[in-house]
């Protein structure tokens, strides 16, 4: 059912979430979400506005606590790790959020910079720009390097900030809605962007998103998030050889209208 | 007005727990030296401007307004006795507390705010950076060093702008003002000023970290998080006024 491409490694599960519930309050989000990743996979989360997918992937990253169930991350449990290991483990997941989060009192640069400086002290002055004028090319944006994050459009935000995460060489890469937002062009430099940084770094990613162009262009397998848990699951025709009012509409919408 | 009391006592609550962090990640290292002096200069530099406006002109008005009912009794020689008693147990560490809450509570409150709302909090956890300490430590840190270190100051020249009225009114040399305003002053004065000043200096910190770490989703929740901080803070620098005015009395005795 899966895209075979040859990157992908389906004997080791990289992310393996079982039987997870988060509820706020009385808002019951997740129930019972099943999910894997295999290394070298690029797997695509869709869903409705508010189903909970930018909870799920933070409960991956451990800024969020699961009421029940299990995660684990490259082998470790990350709901049982204690602070020191969860920020060890963390180095090793980049974290592309939804509204960009640069740092918008420090430029381009600083932001960049930020996570090396902190994690990696032994690097030398000389080191850490390269490093920062690697990634920045990697993502097209070297020219706004002395730029301050108000200055830059929201596509340029979204780049850096998929740069920032690039910098510490994370294994995993989660994209919460990497598109949202974008005009059709920009989406499509994205996507390639997402496909480029797999080819280069060699990581398994998660990408949230409500794009199907995105979805398509980028995913090696697709799941869909219903009523608070996966139900579908599978390639992009898979997905939408259906009858259900749940999902159809997301296909109507991108592709027939 | 029942119900902003209300508010204020469950806030409380929350204020405690965060105290409680705030102490267990002050002493567990690494330490943040870098960013704890980069918001003192934050704090304290760039309040020096409005907090020598403000003292100074204390210092004017409190004197002119002081003269007529000594004057009364034919004792306005007490006048600098009278005033730097005034200055230096309260009006200075009080002046000083309150500007601050205004001017650095709230832009603690909005900064940390939209770091909250915006995801930057989440996206230094991610990356492996205690945003707690990173953040929350350094400017508690910051504010308790430097609220101290400008209720003295503002205590300077506030005796400095009462000096100035003092000395065209009854002609008083510089030497013999000093010399009778420190007359009058103990040692135990200063301490509770710094006392004071380290304690509001302490809340206004916390006070502005816990409404911005805490403030809800959307830009209205940056808003009411800077406006809470100051609220809040100057509800709670009063209290403890009020609080350590007595226990000085207290030690006085
Ligand atoms: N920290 C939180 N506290 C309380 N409720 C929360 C919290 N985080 C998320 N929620 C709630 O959980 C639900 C799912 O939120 P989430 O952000 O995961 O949605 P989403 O699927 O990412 O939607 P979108 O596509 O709009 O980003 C929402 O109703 C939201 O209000
Ligand atoms: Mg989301």
């Amino acid at each position: 059912m899966v895209n075979e491409r040859e990157h992908i490694d389906q004997h080791t599960k990289v992310i393996t979430v079982k039987g997870v519930s988060k509820s706020f309050g009385d808002l019951d989000v997740l129930r019972g979400v099943d999910l894997h990743l295999f290394k070298g996979e690029n797997l695509v989360v869709l869903g409705r506005s508010g189903t909970g997918k930018s909870v799920l992937i933070k409960l991956i990253s451990g800024l969020l606590k699961p009421d029940t169930g299990t995660i684990e991350v490259l082998g470790e449990p990350v709901d049982e790790l204690d602070e020191k290991a969860l920020q060890l483990l963390r180095l090793k997941i980049g974290f592309s959020f939804q509204s960009s989060a640069l740092y918008d009192s420090m430029t381009v640069r600083e932001n960049l910079e930020f996570p090396l400086v902190r994690n990696k002290r032994h690097l030398s002055r000389n080191e850490i720009n390269s490093e920062v004028e690697d990634v920045l090319d990697a993502v097209g944006l070297l020219h706004t390097i002395g730029q301050m994050p108000s200055e830059l459009s929201g596509g340029q935000r979204k780049r850096i900030g998929i740069a920032r995460t690039l910098i510490l060489r994370p294994e995993i890469m989660l994209y919460d809605e990497p598109t949202a937002g974008l005009d059709p062009i920009t989406c499509i430099e994205i996507n390639g962007l997402i496909n480029e940084v797999q080819e280069k770094y060699k990581t398994s990613s998660i990408i949230i998103t409500h794009d199907l162009a995105c979805a398509k262009s980028v995913g090696d397998r697709i799941v869909m998030l219903l009523d608070g848990s996966f139900e579908r699951g599978g390639s992009f025709d898979e997905i939408f050889d259906t009858n259900d009012e749940r999902v159809k509409p997301f296909y109507d919408y991108n592709f027939i209208i | 007005m029942l119900n902003k009391i209300k508010r204020i006592l469950i806030e409380l609550g929350g204020i405690h727990r965060f105290v409680m962090r705030f102490f267990r990640e002050l002493v567990r290292p690494p330490y943040e030296f870098k960013e704890i002096i980069k918001q003192c200069y934050e704090v304290g530099w760039k309040s020096l401007p409005l907090i020598s406006l403000t003292g100074f002109i204390t210092g004017i008005v409190f004197t002119n307004q002081s003269r007529p009912s000594l004057a009364e009794f034919g004792a306005t020689s007490w006048l600098p006795a009278l005033i730097s008693i005034a200055i230096i147990r309260a009006l200075a560490p009080l002046v000083t507390a309150l500007i601050a809450s205004g001017k650095v509570g709230s832009q603690i409150g909005a900064e940390l705010g939209s770091m909250k709302v915006t995801e930057q909090i989440d996206a230094m956890e991610v990356s492996g950076t205690n945003p707690f300490k990173f953040l929350v430590v350094s400017r508690v840190l910051a504010t308790t060093i430097t609220i101290p270190i400008l209720s003295l100051y503002t205590a300077c020249v506030g005796l400095l702008g009462a000096y100035l009225s003092v000395n065209q009114h009854e002609s008083t040399s510089f030497v013999v003002y000093f010399s009778q305003v420190f007359e009058a002053v103990s040692y135990l004065d200063i301490f509770s000023l710094v006392l004071k000043a380290v304690v509001f200096g302490y809340t206004i910190g916390i006070v502005g970290c816990y409404q911005g770490y805490n403030s809800s989703k959307g830009t209205e929740g940056v808003g009411k998080a800077a406006n809470w901080a100051v609220v809040m803070s100057m509800f709670l620098i009063f209290v403890e006024e009020i609080l350590i005015v007595q226990i000085i009395q207290g030690m006085r005795t």
